[in-house]
């Protein structure tokens, strides 16, 4: 033992005498991981977190949430002499004064742009491959619970600098509010301390997005970490992996070099954007005051399917009881997220109660051999992409010569026949993807090897597939639908029928699938 | 080509023959959609009504009617004033290319001569907007950045975007971009309310404030992009494509090669 070693170890000894931390970091540190790239969705978004708690840390050192009215004097000529709020007028010192303070505001937007991206990239990759399933439904359901948070976290910091383009986001905020029938006009004049947009509203929001909301973050977050720690990561299939071992690498040194390492990745991309690429020119918005507005106004992207639905809503009203319920708000702004959030959030119970699957699962399901789930994910996606279209309408119809009515109407028909049809040729892919597998599996790949056989007949060599390929294309198993039968044992009829049939129909078209190859299969061809 | 068609199957093909694809047709639109300079006319004041008379009918008549009464297609131009048709003959809306929704800016057809014997025409047939003189738009001098800005912000910014970079509106009709565009014509356009543009009178906006539009509108167009990139000045669309295409893309990139074994 070297001088060096020696002291360390003494180091060492001391802190584990007095901690016993020893056999825990044994055994956490030689934890193993599997490797996919998908994987490291969930690590972006952990990441940019990071980087958003920091690079805000840094904008809280200047920034002023206040309404107060103050005489903008700064260095930004165009702006000078102008009646702004505290808030504004900090950001743009911030902006222009602070050394590295637009660099660091640009990071901050960024960062919060794909880490919102990041977690949609996650959530799908989770959906897709099943990751949902028992025993991890109750981490589903903090994801969705991370997302929402997310979605409302970067509205109110699109909010805070209290430009045009922000106050009119909160116009809108204001008037979703608003549409909740009866309670709606208290609740704004409760958030707003008064009529809007009012003195409260800004300073308020401040504290919910730096103190509230980060902190139900990182609590919601080291949980939903936990849960992956304690549940371990699921695997693709493959020769080797199994629903009780993980196959990959040891968090120590391994993952901690691959981690740390991605952490400053991702970093790097986001400073990198942030130092080309503008984002949230708040000095050309200028300062907001009710009265005016710009085309073109959008959120970002995470609420713009929101604005999009909003956008495509016709006009209706009713008068009931000297109270006005606007559907057009109500409808596209409440209700629909309402569904399609609690929807996403109870999938997992959903297709374990049709699927009648409450088995543990560790091993994850590729996308086509779950075409049902698969062609799902699709439809909401296209769903949500045709309203995403809606919600920048005034840019694509400027910027692709097509008029606003043509894309309102377009969504407006697209909302409610793209989807099943997304539905239909997704499943019918994932059916195909089934079907080239097991060609796969049959007859290997082609080789590009042209023989001409003594009759003059050409055929094309195929060259059988690895075993381990050949394993991971047919190691998943096909359950059948389930037998639910109307009557019982003694012909009587079950209780909850129609809930019974739904249920059989879910299962039987979960279930729908291109047999496998078996083992017959692979005998047979080889007897030919 | 045998060397090129050993790397076919090339893990990086794919991506790389992708780009090239997407950089061919980018280049291929973009210069075969170059935009057409405006040629920089300058005002003459020598027009004779009757010159104005003959290209008025050659050029205008089958539209706007033999003594621009109007007709069926295109509106009457007794009153609209010299200013008006030294807008849209001088930016080239005027002679319309097509029936479109709008009439759009491109290459004049008159010269400046032309149009100004055009504008005297049509401003001999009722009294209506002068063309402003060159002394009448010293902005520079008798502009205020500030106060143009909070002007344009509260008149314009709703249909031309908040830096002026122009917006959609009902129906395929647009209000354009104003960069680029000389200070008469921003001026002429506020005075006539060409298209579907509302006249901003001097009542409503006075001569001095117009001229403060305009130094405002010449300093954002001269504005670098403080940021970086613009991405075009039009708002969180295009910030959210970057972050999805280029943000998560280099990411998701990174990601593949950080998860592949190494051999």
């Amino acid at each position: 033992m070297t001088n060096v070693e020696k002291k360390l170890g003494s180091v060492a000894n001391y802190v584990d005498e007095r901690t016993g931390a020893a056999a825990w970091m044994k055994k956490n540190l030689t934890k193993v991981f599997p490797d996919h790239w998908s994987f490291m969705l969930g690590e972006v978004c952990l990441y940019s977190f990071v980087i958003l708690l920091l690079s805000g840390t840094f904008l809280t050192f200047w920034f002023d949430p206040s309404q107060r009215e103050v005489t903008y004097e700064g260095s930004y000529a165009p702006l000078q002499g102008l009646k702004m709020s505290a808030a504004y007028a900090s950001t743009l010192h911030i902006s222009f004064e602070v050394r590295g303070g637009l660099l660091m505001r640009q990071i901050h937007h960024w960062a919060a742009i794909i880490f919102m991206a990041a977690i949609v990239g996650h959530l799908l990759r989770v959906f897709f491959t099943g990751a949902f399933r028992k025993p991890r439904e109750f981490n589903w359901i903090l994801g969705v619970g991370l997302l929402t948070l997310g979605i409302v976290e970067g509205f109110l910091g699109y909010s805070l600098p209290d430009d045009l383009l922000s106050g009119t986001g909160i116009r809108i905020a204001e008037a979703i509010i608003q549409a909740l029938p009866v309670v709606g006009s208290y609740l704004a004049f409760f958030a707003f301390d008064g009529a809007f947009p009012g003195e409260a509203f800004i300073p308020r929001i401040f504290t919910v997005h730096v103190l509230l909301l980060p902190g139900a973050f990182l609590a919601l977050i080291t949980i939903h970490l936990m849960l992956v720690w304690y549940q371990k990561h699921t695997q693709f299939p493959g020769p080797g992996r199994t629903e009780k071992n993980v196959v990959g690498y040891p968090l120590m040194p391994t993952y901690m070099a691959k981690a740390g390492g991605f952490f400053f990745i991702v970093f790097g991309v986001i400073a990198f954007l942030s130092a080309v690429a503008s984002i949230n020119p708040i000095w050309l918005y200028g300062p907001y005051t009710p009265g005016q507005i710009s085309a073109g106004s959008q959120p970002d992207w995470y609420m713009g399917w929101l604005d999009g639905l909003v956008r495509m809503a016709p006009p209706i009203e009713t008068h009931a009881f000297g109270h006005t319920i606007s559907w057009n708000i109500l409808i596209p702004g409440l209700i629909v997220p309402g569904i399609l959030f609690t929807g996403m959030a109870l999938y997992p119970f959903i297709e374990s109660w049709f699927t009648g699957d409450k088995r543990e699962h560790h091993l994850l399901d590729r996308p086509r051999n779950a075409p049902n789930r698969t062609a799902l994910g699709v439809m909401s996606l296209t769903f949500m992409m045709v309203s995403l279209i809606n919600g920048g309408n005034d840019i694509i119809a400027t910027h692709f010569d097509l008029t606003i009515n043509q894309i309102m109407w377009g969504t407006r028909f697209g909302i409610f026949i793209l989807p099943p049809i997304a539905f239909v040729i997704t499943k019918r892919l994932c059916l195909s993807l089934q079907r080239a597998d097991r060609d796969l599996v049959l007859h290997g790949t082609e080789t590009g090897r042209l023989l001409r056989l003594p009759h003059g007949e050409f055929v094309e060599v195929h060259a059988p597939i690895s075993p381990e390929k050949a394993w991971t294309l047919t190691s998943h198993e096909q359950l059948p639908a389930l037998e639910l039968t109307e009557t019982d044992a003694r012909g009587v009829r079950r209780p909850g029928a129609i809930k019974n049939k739904l249920r059989a129909r879910m299962s039987k078209a979960h279930a729908v699938s291109v047999p496998k190859v078996s083992a017959d299969d692979l005998k047979q061809i080889e007897h030919h | 080509m045998k060397r090129l068609s050993r790397y076919r199957r090339h893990k990086a093909a794919a991506p790389l023959l992708l780009v090239i694809a997407l950089l061919a047709i980018g280049t291929t639109f973009s210069v075969a959609s170059a935009s057409v300079k405006q040629s920089s006319t300058t005002f003459a004041r020598t027009a004779a009504i009757d010159e104005g008379k003959q290209i008025f009918l050659k050029g205008c008549s089958s539209c706007h009617g033999l003594n621009a009464e109007g007709g069926a297609v295109a509106p009457s131009l007794i009153g609209v004033g010299a200013a008006s048709v030294d807008f849209q003959v001088g930016t080239g809306r005027m002679p319309m290319a097509d029936m479109s929704t709008q009439a759009m800016r491109k290459k004049p057809v008159y010269d400046a001569e032309e149009t100004a014997k055009l504008a005297a025409y049509v401003a001999s047939l009722a009294p209506g907007p002068a063309v402003p003189e060159d002394a009448v738009l010293n902005y520079e001098r008798d502009g205020s950045t500030a106060e143009g800005g909070e002007l344009f912000r509260n008149n314009c910014a709703m249909c031309h975007n908040f830096a002026g970079q122009g917006g959609a509106l009902t129906q395929g009709k647009y209000a354009p971009t104003l960069m680029g565009v000389e200070p008469k014509y921003i001026y002429e356009a506020m005075i006539t309310g060409p298209q579907s543009m509302p006249v901003f009178s001097d009542k409503t906006i006075t001569p001095a404030e117009k001229l403060s539009i305009i130094k405002w509108i010449k300093a954002a167009e001269a504005e670098p992009n403080l940021g970086g990139a613009s991405l075009g000045r039009v708002g969180p669309v295009t910030e959210g494509l970057l972050g999805w295409v280029l943000g998560l893309g280099l990411l998701i990139g990174v990601a593949v090669w950080l998860a592949t074994k190494a051999r």
